[in-house]
């Protein structure tokens, strides 16, 4: 018969878990958390803020057929309602000329979070989609993409 | 412009003697479309109808075929576009018998504006344009390219196979040096396709928009530093029987997307 | 070109999401390109976008020139009743565009 989950082996292997999971993360803070790129509207965006970078999945081709249109995918796994749901997510730019890309709201929670859309990217650079949740939390993710000049200049 | 009659007699006379139609230096078992050669972003796009941006012409098209262009609608003689024109892009360009000429697709619907439906000539390159051809070649999605090169439409094709193979422009380059001699192979980040237009009036990501066969061979010409014909040039309409010709067998593409 | 293209799930189960796919007609004029003749092409971009599900307001992008030409959205409405979805968006020239959907909900 399957021990009951709150025998003392078992509170004393999870205890255990848990400590040395805490000492991996304090070890290690660096690659946990990636480096997004200076983007000052980012900036002001986190105000500060340290942005949980999971969760939320941002999908760009690494190497973009044409940086005039990159197809662009944003996840976010539920559940959410009860809970903390999602109001808007934020998309930036690292060298387009206009680094705010798009901010997608959702004025009523919604259990599916998944949008696709299409991108414009002046060259070769790092997205970073930010989710804002109704309680302020804060979840991230970076995308980077090569994109490569056309083959041949087209003047038609 | 006017240095391509030059280049034409030219080129008919240094060339080899004409070879036989029936020679293919493509194979009809060996043709690939351009899609084989695209990238993800664009296949993706491509098999969409909804993402596929060729649609917002396509769906104007449909709207313009019953549209009573001064007085007469497309639809007027026509009926229903999916019965009536079904196979009918698949066969052009082709011989216009009053006008004694090999034509395009986009010539046709003007042909017919002109002399059944009262009304002007639309623009090379103009939407509305662009959406009755995406419209016409939409019901032929999907079926076998069958140019005619027969009968009055020989010449026309024979003038296209000699500018094919002919060097043209500051890089001193023939169509077939890179789509026949180099295919599959890179060009920086691209990989050159067979150049086939069975895929055309497609959208092309660098035009951010729709756009026909006759533009993508001009944008061709420009990109090896040569003089592009003007659109509606005769030339134009010449090669794009000869690579009609070229890609006979393959699925017509309808609307396309390329990148 | 029509104005847009619209997909919506042939039928959406109650309490469940369903997916929406909306292709629109726009340039996009981003602002720094020329013209044949050189001249500078101004900035004309869509700039907001909006999914009203029976009157209620469930998706909105605000969008800028980093939105694709002839955008291009796809996402997900939790279902309720049966009804319309009205799309609604807005260029820099202050052009406004629209399309209606239906959404059968069992």
């Amino acid at each position: 018969m399957k021990p009951p989950a709150t025998s003392l082996m078992l509170i004393r292997r999870r205890l255990l878990q848990g400590t040395a999971a805490l000492a991996l993360s304090r070890a290690l803070p660096s690659i946990a958390a990636p480096e997004p790129p200076d983007i000052p509207l980012l900036t002001q965006l986190l105000a500060g803020r340290s942005p949980r970078w999971e969760r939320l999945r941002l999908e760009l081709p690494a190497l973009a057929d044409n940086g005039l249109t990159v197809p662009m995918k944003l996840t976010m796994p539920g559940p959410f309602a009860p809970g903390p749901t999602v109001q808007a997510i934020h998309l930036f730019s690292e060298k387009n000329p206009v680094p705010d890309m798009a901010v997608f709201e959702f004025p009523v929670p919604v259990e599916k979070i998944e949008i696709d859309s299409r991108v414009r990217l002046a060259g070769s650079q790092k997205v970073v989609a930010v989710a804002v949740m109704s309680d302020a939390a804060l979840y991230a993710a970076m995308a980077e993409v090569v994109v490569t000049i056309a083959a041949c200049l087209d003047g038609s | 412009m006017s240095r391509w009659p030059i280049a034409l007699a030219a080129a008919a006379a240094l060339s080899s003697p004409s070879v036989p139609a029936q020679q293919r230096a493509l194979p009809v078992d060996a043709l690939r479309s351009g899609l084989e050669f695209a990238g993800s972003d664009v296949r993706g796009i491509q098999a969409d109808d909804v993402a596929n941006p060729g649609f917002l012409w396509v769906d104007r098209g449909e709207k313009s075929w019953r549209d009573a262009a001064g007085g007469k609608s497309c639809a007027s003689c026509h009926g229903d576009a999916a019965a009536s024109m079904r196979g009918v892009a698949a066969h052009y360009p082709a011989l216009d018998p009053s006008a004694g000429q090999v034509i395009d697709l986009e010539a046709r619907i003007n042909a017919c504006r002109v002399r059944h439906q009262g009304a002007k000539p639309l623009a090379r390159e103009s939407d509305e344009l662009l959406a009755l051809t995406a419209y016409v070649a939409y019901q032929s999605r999907g079926m076998p390219i069958a140019a005619s090169i027969d009968g009055a439409a020989r010449a026309s094709f024979e003038r296209g196979r000699v500018l094919y193979v002919t060097r043209h422009g500051q890089m001193n380059l023939s169509c077939a040096q890179c789509h026949e001699g180099s295919w599959g192979k890179r060009l920086y980040a691209e990989t050159i396709s067979q150049g086939h237009g069975n895929a055309f009036p497609a959208y092309r990501l660098e035009w951010q928009t729709l756009g026909s066969l006759q533009r993508r061979i001009r944008a061709c010409l420009f990109g090896i530093r040569a003089e592009m014909p003007r659109p509606g040039a005769p030339e134009l309409t010449d090669l794009e029987l000869y690579l009609a010709w070229r890609a006979q067998g393959l699925p017509l593409e309808a609307p396309g997307v390329r990148r | 070109m029509a104005d847009s293209r619209i997909s919506v799930a042939p039928e959406a189960r109650r309490g469940e999401p369903f997916e929406v796919r909306i292709s629109i007609r726009h340039p996009m004029e981003t602002g720094y390109r020329t013209n044949e003749s050189g001249e500078h092409v101004p900035r004309n971009v869509i700039r907001r976008f909006s999914c009203r599900y029976n009157g209620t307001p469930v998706f909105a992008v605000r969008v800028t020139s980093g939105i694709a030409a002839n955008p291009y959205f796809r996402f997900f409405v939790t279902a309720r009743e049966s009804g319309a979805l009205d799309f609604e968006w807005v260029d820099d020239a202050g052009v406004r565009g629209e399309a209606r959907a239906e959404v059968k909900v069992v």
